[in-house]
């Protein structure tokens, strides 16, 4: 590797690790809010170095997006900070063996990591590429080899929207008064922009760094940002047309899944002829029903269906 | 030829960013540092994406140069006028001399 | 040339990194929001300058992602964690 290679990667895990230091341990939780965001910001261009720019996609769409929106929505629901007395943290003695057992562990994975098979299954998954029904490794594993993952990380996030909206209705009341010309003009620019890259990465997804999850954070990012500019949703999708939209992804990757099972005798199995075309309608369900869900998060609790008077 | 424009382009470029951080750490209030960001908002990273359009000879690539360069102005500027409006309404006065 | 656009990138992050002192020195929230909004688009530029470095146009499309969510934080954090009142919001330090 080159000096500045050196230099540059050494310098991003500095930054890195200030970051994490300061986004675990500020004393002002804006403060830690704004770290964590930047944290992810320099995580993506991480994964860039480690060649993984799949990767990179996903932490750029979510952790620039949504996973900072959500943290600064939820500070500002928390209302003015209160401070306790503020406290020195200085290095204790007693913190020495956290220390030690810090650097033993990191030992031990870097030993483990180093002792894995070089390739790992590369191979394995290039070898199965011609039967995957698509042409990106990454994309085959998520929703073919691995399709299994990749429903149950699905049914996770459906049951994370569920058991917010147990706790209660939405709180989009408690936005703010600031009249913002400017924002309304924005999003009207950027929301068919954020429909178009939607797609464009489920489409890339096929053959490329992309996919269902990226695109779903997009999709997500700009239906927040619709309704930070005011946006409502709309009367007649709330109830059963929005239930439908949150669980309508996992819906369809079951339905081709038991699919697979009566067209080919095992749960998940393709059969390789339509391969091409099922992924693409998993993928496309799941992007939508993830942006829909991770809106939903945003939401903090299900619209309620009939309201009174002006929305 | 070309190419030496492309790094001219990019060498001016990352000096703007420089003003920027410079001046986000050196101006004295709120107002004055939203200048001197939204000078890498635009005019840096215009630069940068100008001297890698040169380089590239690719027409789609340099389309989605120009295209990463609008949206990160049109976000900028709105950035900059709701953040100044925001700090006007939590009645941080504009510095003055 | 591929050094050329290492040192850029390099040249950047560098830079970000001493701009996160504004991020530790405040003094107002508004003050920090504005660090995050230039490493976002010094991440932009980053990207571009890496790849400029390796070639893989995968890099152009994470970058593309990160321009058009560039207006989110700061969206955000004006509408919905600045409270309307001008408490003070430092928690409780006068700058």
């Amino acid at each position: 590797m080159h000096p500045v290679e050196v230099t540059f990667d050494a310098l991003l895990l500095f930054s890195m690790v200030v970051l994490a230091w300061q986004g675990v341990h500020a004393r002002n939780m804006f403060r830690a809010v704004v770290s964590f965001m930047m944290f992810g910001l320099l995580t993506a261009v991480a994964w860039v170095r480690l060649e993984a720019p799949d990767i990179a996609l996903a932490e750029a769409s979510l952790g620039a997006g949504l996973t900072g929106a959500l943290l600064l929505a939820t500070l500002g629901r928390l209302g003015p900070e209160r401070r306790g007395p503020r406290r020195r943290r200085a290095m204790k003695l007693s913190m020495l063996p956290w220390l030690a057992l810090g650097l033993v562990g990191t030992t031990v994975l870097l030993a483990v990591t180093l002792s894995l098979p070089a390739p790992g299954l590369g191979e394995a998954v290039l070898a199965a590429m011609p039967a995957a029904g698509v042409d990106s490794p990454v994309t085959a594993v998520l929703l073919n080899f691995r399709a299994w993952d990749t429903l149950l990380e699905i049914g996770v996030m459906l049951l994370a929207v569920i058991a917010l909206w147990s706790l209660g209705q939405d709180v989009l009341a408690s936005t703010s008064r600031l009249p913002a010309p400017a924002l309304p003009a924005l999003v009207r620019v950027l929301f068919p922009l954020f429909v178009l890259s939607t797609f464009y990465l489920l489409w890339r997804g096929g053959h490329g760094p992309g996919g269902a999850f990226p695109a779903g954070a997009l999709l997500a990012a700009g239906l927040v940002l619709a309704l930070l500019a005011g946006a409502r949703v709309p009367e007649r999708m709330r109830g059963a047309p929005l239930r439908w939209a949150v669980g309508g992804g996992l819906f369809a990757f079951l339905i081709v899944a038991v699919g697979g099972m009566w067209a080919a005798g095992a749960f998940f199995a393709y059969p390789p002829q339509h391969a091409s075309i099922l992924i693409a309608i998993v993928e496309i369900a799941a992007g939508l029903s993830i942006g829909v869900m991770l809106t939903a998060l945003f939401l903090g609790g299900e619209p309620t269906e009939v309201r009174r008077g002006r929305t | 030829m070309i190419m030496m424009a492309g790094t001219v382009l990019i060498v001016l470029g990352l000096l703007f960013f420089l003003s920027g951080t410079v001046g986000l750490l050196r101006f004295p209030d709120v107002f004055t540092r939203l200048h001197a960001l939204s000078k890498a908002d635009t005019l840096a990273l215009g630069l940068v994406c100008a001297g890698l359009a040169l380089h590239a000879d690719d027409g789609a690539l340099q389309l989605k140069l120009l295209l990463i360069w609008l949206l990160v102005i049109v976000s900028g500027a709105t950035c900059s006028s709701l953040i100044a409006r925001a700090a006007l309404a939590h009645g941080i006065r504009p510095w003055q001399r | 040339m591929t050094v050329f656009y290492l040192a850029g990138a390099l040249f950047l992050l560098g830079n970000v990194a001493v701009a996160l002192a504004r991020v530790l020195r405040g003094p107002t929230a508004a003050d920090r929001m504005l660090s995050g909004e230039l490493m976002g688009t010094t991440a932009v530029a980053v990207l571009l300058l890496l790849y400029g470095a390796t070639g893989i146009e995968a890099l152009l499309d994470v970058a593309l992602v990160f321009a058009i969510l560039a207006a989110m934080a700061v969206v955000t954090f004006v509408r919905r964690t600045w409270p309307e009142d001008p408490v003070d919001d430092n928690g409780g330090e006068t700058p």
